[in-house]
């Protein structure tokens, strides 16, 4: 399978080997009405093994997460074939109802409609914690 | 709006400013009578608290200002459901200030997220409690007369001691701070305040178990209570509760220009018998509040008011 094969979609390259799953999931992929692609453990130059998500349609994904989730990840948008728009996601400052507080101590956990909202703390070490209770995410 | 959820939303600068009001305050407190008159302070308190909520209030009515007081959540529309948010709202309607208490973490920050006036947090579970810091950073100041050369040691609950968590905060901005941190093994600092706080500025610290042992290095001892509310699990409450008792045998292995510090209320871990000591340092903390929350008040009504 390569990126060629999607005529118009986005295809999230250079995916540490792993987290592919957990990408998936936090983007909500399997709610889509089209077809999903989730290369594990492929051959990379530059990684040694990576994985892929490619989307076959041109759908609007939260970048945020792919950021949150790894920071390292490239996000190609294709359209006709050709590759319009490649970008570096890096860390968001920011994430606004990617992850919820576990702090079962958190006002998150019985104000029902707060956003749960972390912010980046350790760009060193990919911490977030949650703005109202400081509890790492994880 | 300006609010202040914790201590670190004060500048150092500003918190000089405060301390400096505070000391004009006590020199000269007729000049400040009518400060506040006909404005009006509300404080919010979802969970009991005696010394803060009155410490708050008295601090207005000092400034001449009135206050609305919700004491008891149960009493509240709180107990109907209400959201915090919605309640930062509607106060807002009322009061020119709010002094606001909730057992969950972050709810002062919501309140001041929706609030249309200064929303001071007066503690929010074991997350954050700037005033009484502000009582410690002016008692600090007032006993030693400096923010340097100084070697802080915190006993008792670091893991959950929200005042201990705001003092290190504030204090690690100073130069040349050392901190002890003496606790049983379950209730040390977490990593994230050593980690943020300590070791990201390169503070000179080191833990240890033994309160006997840090006392002769200490120019401010500050002890904590192991608080039961912050424990799901009384068994774990009551195997640490007694971890540390400070008593005059343990006071004279002290410096003479050591102070005593506490957040109050205390249980058991300073027996009585150290109040004698000139040392001891505690009750002219609760005083000390009640000047920076008076200073805190006007500085935030008066930045509301420009």
């Amino acid at each position: 399978m390569n990126i060629d094969s999607i005529r118009t979609g986005i295809v999230i390259d250079h995916i540490t080997a792993g987290r592919a799953m957990r990408l998936y999931d936090l983007l909500d992929l399997s709610s889509l009405d089209v077809s999903v692609a989730i290369i594990q453990n492929a051959v990379s130059h530059k990684m040694g093994r990576k994985d892929i998500i490619k989307i076959d349609a041109d759908i609007p994904v939260n970048f945020d997460v792919i950021g949150y989730v790894d920071p390292t990840a490239t996000v190609n948008i294709i359209r006709d074939g050709t590759v319009v728009d490649k970008r570096v996601i890096g860390m968001p400052e920011i994430l606004r109802n990617v992850i919820r507080c576990k702090n079962p101590r958190c006002i998150t956990s019985t104000e029902q409609e707060l956003d749960h909202v972390f912010r980046l703390s350790d760009r060193k070490h990919e911490i977030y914690r949650c703005i109202y209770c400081e509890t790492k995410a994880n | 709006m300006r609010s202040v959820i914790d201590i670190l939303d004060l500048s150092v600068s500003e918190l000089d400013t405060l301390i400096a009001t505070a000391e004009d305050i006590i020199a000269h407190p007729a000049d400040y009578a009518e400060k506040c008159h006909g404005k009006k302070l509300a404080t919010l308190f979802f969970e009991p608290s005696t010394r803060t909520r009155m410490s708050f209030e008295a601090a207005m009515y000092e400034l001449g200002g009135n206050v609305l007081s919700m004491t008891d959540a149960a009493s509240s529309s709180a107990s109907k459901g209400e959201s915090v948010a919605d309640t930062a709202k509607v106060i807002s309607c009322y009061a020119d200030i709010i002094a606001m208490r909730h057992p969950k973490e972050g709810a002062a920050l919501v309140a001041a997220n929706n609030a249309s006036i200064p929303v001071i947090n007066a503690g929010d579970g074991g997350h954050c409690h700037p005033t009484q810091t502000l009582a410690d950073l002016l008692t600090i100041w007032r006993e030693k007369k400096r923010f340097s050369r100084l070697t802080v040691g915190l006993c008792g609950d670091l893991k959950f001691g929200r005042t201990v968590h705001s003092l290190i905060n504030a204090l690690s901005r100073y130069e040349d701070m050392r901190f002890v941190l003496i606790s049983p093994t379950e209730l040390k600092l977490p990593s994230y305040v050593k980690e943020e706080s300590l070791k990201a500025k390169n503070i000179p610290y080191r833990q240890t178990t033994s309160l006997e042992e840090a006392m002769p290095e200490l120019d401010v001892l500050y002890m904590t209570r192991v608080q039961k509310e912050r424990f799901f699990n009384e068994e774990d409450y009551l195997r640490l509760k007694d971890s540390y008792i400070l008593d005059p045998a343990k006071m004279t292995l002290g410096r003479d220009d050591l102070i005593v510090m506490h957040p109050l209320p205390r249980v058991n871990e300073i027996s009585v018998a150290v109040d004698k000591d000139p040392r001891a340092c505690y009750f002219k903390q609760v005083l000390n509040g009640k000047y920076m929350r008076m200073a805190l008040i006007l500085k935030l009504l008066e930045e509301a008011a420009s």
